[in-house]
């Protein structure tokens, strides 16, 4: 959208406006999330800038809340129990979560959006509620309070993610290419590793990125299944900022963004890979 | 394979086998589709254990009162033939069942929670079930007389027709408090006081603080996403990173943020008292109270309009805009009557996401809402957590969880749940 030679003065007017507004919502956007790094180096334990930092005083800056993180064990301990949750959560839905989409994509499928509403329910459901059910369900039978408790509960959640984004790859997938290579005498085991899973493997990595996410940033569910034994990061950050605020918070924040940072940039590639394979772009 | 042969004459028509095309077909046809559900099943079963039955069990709670009649079993079958309209408390065979039930619940330990359960009804029963159950194996006949010497309260109608009221297996009393209905002293369902109604209006708060959050995102994400759009793919590609980057970073991380920026001795405080707009003794309060609770999960959710919107204008050709201007439309007629009716989809498939989203959120409020930015997640956590209220808890979790249903058979039929997309 470049503005056209023939403009007039008030579609030149509305043209600059248009770009001042937007630049405005684009800073809306990412200022809340630039301004906490700067905070987090902050030498005094407030979430404010001090004079100190504004004039750029060395004595103003200081990695202190870096090292509580790295040193206390009530961070070390949820940074422990963030990853194992999220990984084994992960693991558990999208290998769940990756077969169900390949039936669900079969043209033969019966009740199709009916199946596809109840699998990706979890994701609609109001947290609190999902929370309070698996409360009392794994208080009942034994897994509240464990880590397998949390893992099957962050799985459910995360596989409505693994569908949709399994599912849209499977659109564009050839379904005679299956038949082509039961035809060369390829058994239903070897065509799934050696032809459907190459193919179909970028949505499955994007959807298990997800469902990586949806473990790693949950914390109402582990509020509710879990205890102090399963805190996970965003645990110990929700009951940070209720109790005593630290900017020890501040730094495990901007240690987060450089993560989601790091999985931006990882599916972004993973998305150039799927078009290229689909030629929908020729970079 | 040759259908138009099969459907001209079907009989002839034989695998090599030997049997006919049609019965094979029906079988390859079943076999697949057996196989079809087969691959869903495992995905089928592990959310229905690990998440519709959770779900439900809660919500049976809010219906679920199996507590009293259980622990009063010889009582409450007597006092079915107790007339509740009239003033007089039932006869002393009902008062000869309650004391053999107060003793067996003394030795059990039992009185205790079905006491509780009643105290929401009406208050004094906690007190009146613990106190009547460590005397009541010392009690003497007349036992009216003698119940009545523990507590005045056995005497009154009142608490009499409460706990016939509430003995049954099941109860409505949830959903009547959560819909701010109580019963009067005679037991007629009536509207609570105006200081005890507080459910419907948190109910109402939530639906028009998610209406406005929704609203402002609107407003928001629909320039960025059109500008987004029009730009060429290398600059919109950069911009994009600007809106992804917000949508990948943890809700407490931005939560955390706009505590940071919008508390009194936050950045805009200071940004305000810095340049002299504003005094250093009335520093605003835009945290822990609805401004808070709206700016920061206008913030969380705009992700989730703009890409949406998003994928819907990227599909709208500019040649239409071109062809309305040519037509003789001014650049605003042209936006309004051809551009933004084709974003209609994308508007709507945005504005029911972020509603359902708003509706049932609870950490962001809970964080920086304060008194007057809760939402109703807030007060069912409230109810699980601190109260204990579980029954309560259930009815406004069944009520909202109506509500989301709704919307989704909405955004169902819209967007279509198979449509659905993310990133």
């Amino acid at each position: 959208m470049s503005l056209p030679a023939h403009a007039g003065k008030i579609e030149t007017i509305w043209y600059y406006t248009f770009r001042v507004l937007c630049g405005m919502i684009f800073f809306f956007l990412i200022a809340p999330i630039v301004i906490i790094i700067p905070l987090s180096f902050n030498s005094v334990p407030f979430f404010t800038f001090t004079d100190a930092m504004l004039s750029l005083d060395p004595a103003g800056y200081s990695t202190k809340w870096y090292t509580d993180f790295f040193t206390d064990l009530n961070w070390q301990g949820a940074v422990k129990n963030s990853f194992i949750i999220a990984i084994f959560s992960t693991i558990m839905s999208t290998t769940l979560g990756t077969i169900a989409a390949l039936g669900l994509s079969r043209s033969e499928m019966p009740a199709k959006t009916l199946v596809m509403g109840i699998l990706i329910s979890p994701m609609i459901v109001p947290l609190i509620i999902s929370a309070a059910g698996m409360f009392f369900f794994y208080t009942k039978i034994g897994l509240a309070s464990t880590h397998l408790g949390v893992i099957l509960a962050h799985a459910a959640l995360a596989t409505p993610f693994v569908v949709i984004t399994v599912t849209a790859t499977l659109v564009g997938f050839d379904q005679s290419l299956i038949r082509a290579a039961a035809a060369l005498g390829a058994s239903p085991v070897v065509t799934f590793f050696k032809v459907i899973v190459p193919l179909i493997l970028p949505g499955v990595i994007s959807g298990a990125l997800f469902a990586f996410v949806t473990s790693f940033d949950e914390v109402v569910v582990v509020k509710f299944v879990g205890s102090y034994e399963q805190r996970t990061i965003p645990w110990a950050m929700f009951s940070g900022i209720r109790e005593q605020i630290s900017p020890t918070i501040l730094a495990v924040a901007t240690l987060l963004v450089l993560l989601s940072a790091s999985l931006l940039a990882a599916l972004e590639l993973l998305r150039r890979r799927n078009e290229r394979q689909r030629g929908l772009s020729p970079g | 394979m040759n259908t138009t042969t099969a459907q001209t004459n079907p009989e002839q028509m034989v695998t090599a086998d030997g049997t006919p095309l049609k019965v094979s077909l029906a079988r390859a046809r079943s076999r697949a589709r057996n196989r079809a559900l087969l691959l869903v099943a495992p995905l089928f079963l592990f959310i229905l254990i690990t998440f519709f039955i959770p779900i439900f069990s809660m919500l049976f709670r809010s219906v679920e009162n199996e507590l009293v009649g259980q622990a009063l079993h010889r009582s409450v079958p007597l006092l079915q033939n107790w007339d509740e309209s009239g003033e007089t408390i039932p006869g002393e065979d009902v008062f000869a069942a309650l004391k053999e039930d107060f003793t067996e619940a003394q030795e059990t330990k039992s009185a205790g929670r079905p006491g509780r359960r009643l105290n929401y009804e009406k208050p004094g029963f906690s007190s009146l079930f613990r106190k009547t159950a460590r005397k009541a194996k010392k009690m003497e006949p007349p036992y009216k007389a003698a119940f009545i010497a523990i507590s005045e309260k056995w005497g009154d109608v009142e608490y009499w027709r409460v706990l016939k009221r509430e003995s049954g297996n099941y109860t409505k009393s949830y959903y009547l408090a959560a819909l701010d209905f109580s019963y009067d002293p005679a037991g007629k369902v009536v509207k609570s006081p105006g200081t005890e109604s507080i459910y419907l209006k948190l109910f109402w708060r939530t639906l028009w603080i998610s209406l406005l959050i929704t609203v402002l995102c609107l407003i928001l994400a629909y320039p960025i996403a059109y500008l987004l759009s029009t730009l060429p793919a290398r600059s919109s590609n950069l911009l994009m990173i600007l809106v992804l980057l917000p949508f990948w970073t943890s809700l407490l991380v931005r939560t955390s943020a706009w505590i940071a920026i919008l508390q009194q001795e936050g950045v805009i405080n200071d940004l305000l008292v810095w340049s002299g707009l504003l005094d250093d003794g009335n520093r605003l309060t835009m945290i822990h109270n609805q401004v808070g609770t709206i700016v920061a999960m206008v913030h969380v959710l705009l992700p989730f309009m703009v890409l949406p919107l998003y994928s819907v204008m990227k599909t709208i050709p500019p040649s239409y805009l071109r062809a309305a201007r040519s037509l003789g439309a001014n650049p605003f007629t042209a936006f309004v009557r051809v551009y933004m009716p084709n974003t209609v989809p994308g508007v709507g498939a945005g504005a029911i996401l972020v509603f359902i989203i708003a509706i049932g959120y609870y950490i962001t409020p809970a964080l920086v809402g304060g008194q007057s930015g809760t939402l109703i997640s807030n007060l069912i956590a409230y109810h699980l957590e601190t109260s204990l209220n579980w029954g309560l808890a259930a009815a406004l979790g069944a009520i909202l969880l109506g509500g989301v249903m709704v919307l989704y058979l909405l955004y169902d039929r819209i967007v279509g749940i198979d449509n659905m997309k993310l990133g």
